[in-house]
């Protein structure tokens, strides 16, 4: 336990410097964090919202008058569609939990005293604000309706504003790139004396493992986003069949990105799931190493199945199976963390505090959302499912399932050493279960939707899907209802919460071992590691 | 922060965050190596996308690659190569405290990049001139082309070219910076992290060109 010398004076990073410019120009990357959090909050209200709007238009067929038109025509239902998707996918679930909570956490799980190059740090928080208000900017110009994959050839000849929508995605990707940049080096080179490879924190291993993925990824959606550009512009030919190009290629271009984002999203919710699991059931981790590679080992295998997208693209045959079958390969890996987490829950001091209800939410609906995963990688159930609710549900099951409570349970654990209080554990509890039985009633029955044979992008269906959307639009009513308990939560934690401790829950990773909040430079001294991080018994 | 205090060099440069220059250098390098790995898998996409259009469409390719002046493009790949000599001459220079001459060095990558931009932009108004736009403004009556897509040509050379163009502008910007700095007597023998991480980008970016310059002027 480092000494707390500056921390006695009650001086820390919020305290130590005053006034908005002093966070507009800091680079420290505590408050960076701060500010993509508050970021990252504003988008997910934005995207929530037209989330809550879609589903109201499908409370009822549109025959019934009132709620069945709540969004005038298809086209208006397309647009809050596509911004929903992008705004949930670029703004709120790639950057949420490596922007917020990785800034944050990363250089103090390393005993560093801050990112590798924190001015960059800064300049991508700037980025990604520049790329978010432009996308939003483009909702004033002409609302795009491509939905967030930009598909061509709809997406030559749809509204101009897809050119803006897709710079403001390549400089989100840009900050992207930044971020995960910054954090492979601090992770490479600033680690603190002791602190080998294997004794970092699973968070960090699931951080690397995707900044590795931001990395490689990011570049080929950036040049694919730019050639939609000049295809638009310029008409050039290359994604547009009546110019002798291939549609199917801006496919294969754009999902040689977008599948490896996928583990973007959820590689660090593992992380964050690792570190709470091992915490609050006070033993070590099951199979550390295993669960560190297999990390890298999604990363490795996300980049070769990019193909399951386009299973009915007219694709070989071929080339399908072959997807399938690596597609499936992905599960191993998942599979060796989710078995890892239940041994380690097995014959723990398991204690039920928010943070773990929540991990415990995230094992149940990834474990729903990856063996729907399986069942649409299987080749023939695809084509028979596809752009059906059924995955709908998968990938909601797994991006809110799965990020989202990783991200609410990970707020929830790092929130006493974040802002130095306490929040309210009954609050939060409650919070948790409105989000995850309201998940559970909104979600669930899109599975058997799919089943049924809805399509997935339509504002209206037939009679017999009625009952099923009615429950559905009443659970996302409930999850509405849990993230407004939890935003109070955490607002009146900041706001009234008593002074929380260094160490709340008595973990055993370097961030516990400052004080709460932390000081500027995070120890006051540079911290010597001598064990593992998860020393419980 | 770095503090300008001179009677200690090695202090002076190193940031808060790090313990020494070494762990300073090291985290630098290793950070403009990974960008470097994103530009390239950014062209390498681009390639990719040109390799298969050449491969469906190999007469139209052809047809295009012969409007190009590939004497032009070799002059700009030699200026290229020099330009990247003389980037790796002046980081020499600097950890040989011979700041003049380091100058100097950087002064004619400047120049060099300078002379390839001026290259291009007569090609490029040149194609301009006789109708060769990229994509659906390509001119087919005045240009007089056989393949009706010969736009799609286009289309690669003027992304490929002109992505490329705008990296050597954005290199012309950072040696222009690094210049400054030089006069100004801010790299010397102990500290050149910043001489040496633009020399690797302008390295990269002539070497993307080295792959462009045949890819565009000389196959088919």
């Amino acid at each position: 336990m480092g000494s707390h010398s500056s921390s006695a004076h009650g001086e820390n990073y919020i305290n130590c410097e005053k006034g908005l410019w002093s966070w507009l120009t800091t680079i420290d990357h505590k408050r960076i964090g701060i500010m993509y959090m508050i970021a990252v909050m504003f988008f997910f209200f934005v995207g929530g919202v037209m989330a809550l709007l879609l589903r109201l238009e499908l409370f009822a067929p549109n025959a019934t008058a009132g709620v069945g038109q709540v969004l005038k025509n298809g086209d208006a239902y397309n647009q809050v569609l596509t911004y929903h998707g992008a705004i949930m996918v670029f703004m709120v679930i790639v950057p949420g939990i490596p922007a917020i909570l990785g800034n944050f956490f990363l250089p103090i799980h390393l005993g560093a005293k801050d990112m590798a190059f924190p001015k960059i740090n800064l300049l991508s928080w700037y980025v990604f604000m520049a790329g978010a208000l432009l996308a939003v900017a483009t909702f004033f110009l002409s609302k795009i309706d491509t939905g967030w994959t930009f598909y061509t050839p709809y997406s030559i000849r749809t509204g101009t504003s897809v050119v803006v929508m897709v710079v403001a995605a390549f400089i989100m990707g840009m900050s992207s790139i930044l971020t995960g940049l910054n954090m492979i080096v601090t992770v490479h080179k600033l680690r603190a004396p002791g602190m080998t490879m294997h004794r970092m924190p699973l968070f960090v291993w699931a951080m690397y493992s995707t900044a590795i993925l931001q990395l490689l990824a990011t570049p080929v959606l950036g040049i694919t986003l730019m050639l939609l550009a000049a295809e638009k512009i310029f008409g050039v030919g290359i994604f547009d069949p009546a110019l002798g190009g291939d549609p199917v290629l801006f496919q294969h271009f754009f999902w040689f990105y977008s599948h490896p984002a996928v583990y973007i999203m959820i590689l660090p919710a593992m992380g964050v799931i690792s570190e709470i699991i091992t915490a609050f059931s006070r033993k070590v981790i099951f199979g550390y190493t295993a669960i560190a590679y297999s990390s890298l080992g999604i990363a490795a295998v996300s980049f070769f199945v990019w193909g399951h997208h386009m299973f009915v693209s007219g694709q070989s045959e071929l080339a399908g199976i072959m997807f399938s079958f690596i597609t499936m390969l992905v599960g191993v890996p998942t599979a060796i963390k989710m078995f890892n987490w239940v041994a380690t829950i097995y014959k723990g001091s398991v204690s039920f505090d928010s943070p773990m209800l929540f991990a415990l939410g995230f094992l149940f609906l990834f474990a729903i959302g990856g063996v729907t995963g399986i069942m649409l990688a299987t080749l023939p159930i695809d084509v028979h499912f596809h752009d059906t609710y059924f995955v709908v549900a998968h990938f909601h099951y797994v991006m809110v399932g799965g990020t989202l409570m990783a991200l609410m349970g990970g707020f929830y654990y790092w929130f006493p050493k974040m802002f130095g209080k306490n929040f309210n554990e009954a609050l939060a509890r409650l919070s948790f279960v409105f989000i995850f039985i309201g998940f559970n009633v909104t979600f669930f029955p899109q599975f058997i939707l799919g089943a049924m044979g809805m399509p997935r992008r339509y504002f209206d269906y037939i009679p017999n899907y009625e009952q099923l959307n009615k429950v559905s639009t009443v659970g996302s009513w409930l999850i509405l209802i849990g993230f407004l308990i939890g935003l109070y939560a955490i607002v009146q934690g900041i706001r009234k919460g008593s002074k929380a401790v260094a160490n709340p829950w008595g973990a055993k990773t370097l961030e516990w071992q400052t004080a709460s909040p932390p000081p500027q430079f995070n120890f006051d001294v540079e911290p010597v590691v001598t064990a593992g991080p998860y020393e419980y018994r | 922060m770095s503090t300008d205090n001179v009677t200690h060099p090695h202090a002076a440069h190193v940031s808060h965050h790090f313990n020494d220059a070494t762990q300073e250098y090291d985290s630098g390098k290793q950070g403009i190596w990974l960008f470097m790995v994103t530009e390239i898998l950014m062209f390498g996409a681009l390639l990719i996308g040109y390799g298969i259009f050449h491969h469906l469409y190999p007469a139209m390719f052809s047809e295009g690659a012969k409007q190009l002046d590939w004497k032009l493009g070799f002059v700009n790949t030699l200026v290229l190569i020099f330009s990247s000599f003389t980037m790796a001459i002046s980081i020499q220079l600097i950890q040989r405290n011979q700041i003049k001459k380091a100058a100097m060095a950087l002064a004619i990558t400047i120049l060099c990049g300078a002379v390839f931009m001026v290259i291009k932009y007569f090609e490029w108004t040149h194609k301009f001139h006789l109708g060769f736009y990229p994509g659906r403004f390509l001119d087919l009556a005045k240009t007089g082309a056989e393949h009706a897509n010969l736009g799609m040509y286009f289309g690669f050379y003027f992304c490929m070219s002109g992505l490329h163009g705008l990296h050597v502008l954005i290199g012309m910007g950072l040696i222009t910076w690094l210049l400054i700095r030089t006069i100004r007597g801010e790299f010397h023998s102990q500290y050149w992290i910043p001489v040496e991480g633009v020399g690797i980008f302008w390295h990269i970016v002539d070497l993307i060109w080295i792959f462009l310059f045949p890819l565009l002027y000389l196959v088919g």
